[in-house]
C-alpha cells in the first residue's frame, strides 16, 4: 500500500517535483497498478534464475580508442544554460 | 499518376523506368502529409525541404545511369525518437521540445547512405511510454481508419502515417508492443525484430532489456526490404550480435507446407474480442489449407507476463531517464530554484508528464530498499519462466500465431485515466518482448465496426526470415481469394 506520504518520499529519490493535486491522484494509481503485481506473490521460483539479459552475449568488448561523433563545442549546443571555458554553468550543489 | 497503390517495389520500378522522379514522389507524399496531418496529427515536424533535398540527389544518381538501392527515393516516416541531425527530435516530450540532436542514430544513417528520403517525424506516446499516442505533448494521433479512435501506441504516428498513405514505410520501436499494436489497429505490417538484430545507438532508451527498433510497411515484401538495410552488428550497439544477416527476400516466397503453427490456447481465451479470436483463427485457417500443420500449444506464464513487464520495464525506464535533468540537454524549467538539486526537480517535474512519472515512480519503488527482492527480483525469475514457456513451445511448433492485441482500436480518451486498463492491452505483445523474440503483425481482417484486427506471429529468437515467409503466404493466401 502506497499512500500519499510514500508517493511524496518517492517522488524526492527520483527528484520529481509534483504538483499538490497529484500526489493523491497517483497514489490511488500507484495502488492500483502495485495491487495488479500482487500476482506474482503465488508464482513458485525457488529454483529458478533470474533473467536480465535475453541473447546471451557474455563479455563484449572492443578496442578502447576513440570515436569521434561531433565534437565538444557541438555538443555544449544541447544545452539550455550559460556556458563558460567549454563548461556548463548549473547552480550551485552546496549553499551556505 | 496515381500513386495510391504504390509499394516500395512498385515505385523503385517506377523510378527506374522513369514514370516518376523522386522529387515528384518526395512532392507529392509531403503534399499529402501536410493535408493529413490537420485532421490525423501524425506528424510532429514535416521535413519537406530536407526530402526534395534527398530526392534531388536521387534523381541526379539516376539520371546519370547509377545503380541507386531499393530505398533510394522512397518517402518514409521516422518515430520521433530517433535522433535526426539537424532536425528537432522531440521524444513527444516537454524536456525535449527543443532538441536538436547533432547526430543521427545509426539506423537512420544506414538509411540516409541508401537515399533516404524523410517526410517527416511522426507522433508518440512521450518517451514512448503508452499504447495510444495520447500521452504525448502534441495530442493523440487518430487513427485514419476511423478518427474517432486511437491509432495505437507507442508508434502510433508511424503506423498511421503509413496508413494515411503519407509515406511508403515508416519505423518505430517496440519495448512491450509499440510497434506491433499500432499496427494492428492501423492495419498495417508491423515487425518487433529479435533483441539486438537492429542497432539502438542513437534512439533513446526506454527499457534497455526490451528495446528493439524495426519497420512498419504496407505488407511482408517491403518489411523484409527496409529490415535488410538496418539490421546486423554495430559497434555503437554492444548488444547487437556478430551474427550474419539473411537476405530476407531469398525464401519469402517459399510458403508455409509442412511449417508447424501453435496455437496458444492462452492467446484465445475468454479475455480476448471474439471477432478478433475468430478473424485470427480464419487467417490460420488460410494458412492450414497453404499446407501449414496447426499444434495445439500453451504458454501458461501468460498471465504473469504484463505483471513482470510493468516492473521490469519502469525499473529500467527509471535509470534510462535519470539523465533527463535539463542540463547537459532537454528544457530549462520556468523557476530555476537555488541549487542544483531545485534545478532537477523543476526541471524533471516540468518536462515529464504523468504517466512518465507514474512509471518513474514505480521504479524507483521496485528498485529501493525493501521492496527489491519482493518486486524487482520476483519478476525477473517469472521472465525466466515465460522464457522458459516459449522454448518448450518451440520444440513442437516452428512459429505460434495469435492475436497481436486482445481488442481493435479502442476510443480516444477511453482509458487515459485508467493506466492500468491500458497496460492490459499489451498483454499479448509484451510476452514475445520478455523472451527478445521476433513477431510480426499482419493484418488479417475487419471489425464489424471497420477497424482492422492484427494477428501476431512469433519466432525463435533470430527468425525474422521464416515470420516474413509466414505473413507473405498469408497475404499470398488473400490475393488468390
Amino acid at each position: 500500500m502506497i499512500d500519499e506520504k510514500q508517493v511524496k518520499h518517492i517522488a524526492k529519490l527520483a527528484r520529481l517535483e509534483l504538483k499538490d493535486g497529484k500526489v493523491s491522484k497517483f497514489s490511488g494509481q500507484l495502488n492500483d497498478i502495485l495491487d495488479y503485481m500482487a500476482l506474482l506473490e503465488k508464482v513458485d521460483v525457488k529454483k529458478v534464475e533470474e533473467t536480465s539479459q535475453v541473447t546471451g552475449l557474455k563479455n563484449v568488448s572492443q578496442e578502447d580508442r576513440i570515436i569521434t561523433k561531433c565534437d565538444g563545442d557541438t555538443l555544449l549546443l544541447c544545452s539550455p544554460l550559460p556556458k563558460e571555458r567549454k563548461q556548463i554553468r548549473v547552480k550551485p550543489a552546496i549553499t551556505m | 499518376m496515381d500513386f495510391k497503390d504504390l509499394t516500395i517495389e512498385r515505385a523503385h520500378k517506377g523510378l527506374l523506368d522513369k514514370e516518376f522522379s523522386c522529387a515528384e514522389l518526395a512532392k507529392e507524399y509531403s503534399n499529402k502529409a501536410k493535408k493529413l496531418n490537420k485532421d490525423f496529427n501524425i506528424y510532429i515536424t514535416l521535413t519537406e525541404e530536407e526530402a526534395l533535398k534527398s530526392a534531388q540527389k536521387t534523381d541526379g544518381r539516376i539520371s546519370k545511369g547509377e545503380d541507386v538501392g531499393v530505398l533510394a527515393g522512397i518517402p518514409c516516416a521516422i518515430k520521433d525518437l530517433f535522433n535526426t541531425k539537424g532536425i528537432l527530435t522531440t521524444c513527444a516530450s516537454r524536456m525535449l521540445q527543443n532538441f536538436v540532436p547533432p547526430y543521427d542514430a545509426t539506423a537512420i544513417k544506414k538509411l540516409k547512405d541508401e537515399g533516404m528520403v524523410m517526410i517527416g517525424k511522426t507522433n508518440l506516446d512521450e518517451f514512448a511510454c503508452g499504447g495510444s499516442t495520447e500521452h504525448s505533448i502534441f495530442g493523440p494521433t487518430k487513427n485514419p481508419v476511423n478518427p474517432q479512435y486511437v491509432a495505437g501506441g507507442s508508434s502510433g504516428g508511424s503506423a498511421a502515417a503509413l496508413a494515411a498513405d503519407t509515406c511508403l514505410y515508416s519505423l518505430g520501436t517496440d519495448t512491450g508492443g509499440s510497434i506491433r499494436q499500432p499496427a494492428s489497429f492501423c492495419g498495417v505490417v508491423g515487425l518487433k525484430v529479435t533483441y539486438g538484430r537492429v542497432s539502438r545507438s542513437g534512439v533513446t532508451s526506454m527499457a534497455s532489456s526490451f528495446d528493439t527498433i524495426g519497420p512498419f510497411a504496407k505488407n511482408t515484401r517491403d518489411c523484409a526490404l527496409v529490415l535488410q538495410k538496418m539490421a546486423g552488428n554495430d559497434s555503437l550497439d554492444s548488444t547487437t550480435p556478430d551474427k550474419k544477416v539473411p537476405d530476407y527476400l531469398n525464401n519469402i516466397e517459399d510458403g508455409v507446407k509442412g511449417l508447424k503453427i501453435g496455437i496458444p490456447k492462452e492467446y484465445f481465451d475468454e479475455n480476448i474480442d471474439k471477432e478478433v479470436s475468430e478473424s485470427v483463427m480464419n487467417a490460420v485457417k488460410q494458412l492450414e489449407k497453404a499446407g501449414a500443420k496447426i499444434v495445439q500449444v500453451s504458454l501458461p506464464a501468460t498471465k504473469y507476463a504484463v505483471a513482470v513487464y510493468y516492473i521490469v520495464m519502469p525499473a529500467e525506464l527509471s535509470a534510462n531517464l535519470a539523465r533527463f535533468d535539463g542540463i547537459r540537454f532537454g528544457s530549462k524549467p520556468q523557476e530555476e530554484g537555488k541549487t542544483l538539486t531545485d534545478y532537477y526537480f523543476n526541471a524533471r517535474g516540468e518536462g515529464f508528464g504523468d504517466e512518465i512519472k507514474r512509471r518513474i515512480m514505480i521504479g524507483t519503488y521496485v528498485l529501493s530498499a525493501g521492496y527489491y527482492d519482493a518486486y524487482y527480483k520476483k519478476a525477473q525469475k517469472v521472465r525466466t519462466l515465460i522464457i522458459k514457456d516459449f522454448e518448450d513451445v518451440f520444440k513442437k511448433a516452428d512459429v505460434i500465431i495469435g492475436p497481436t492485441a486482445p481488442a481493435p482500436a479502442f476510443r480516444i480518451g477511453e482509458n487515459i485515466e485508467d493506466p492500468l486498463k491500458m497496460y492490459l492491452a499489451d498483454a499479448l505483445t509484451i510476452p514475445a518482448s520478455c523472451a527478445g523474440l521476433p513477431a510480426l503483425n499482419v493484418p488479417c481482417g475487419k471489425s464489424k465496426k471497420g477497424l482492422p484486427i492484427g494477428m501476431q506471429i512469433i519466432g525463435p529468437q533470430f527468425t525474422e526470415d521464416l515470420l516474413l515467409k509466414v505473413g507473405r503466404s498469408y497475404e499470398s493466401c488473400e490475393q488468390t481469394v
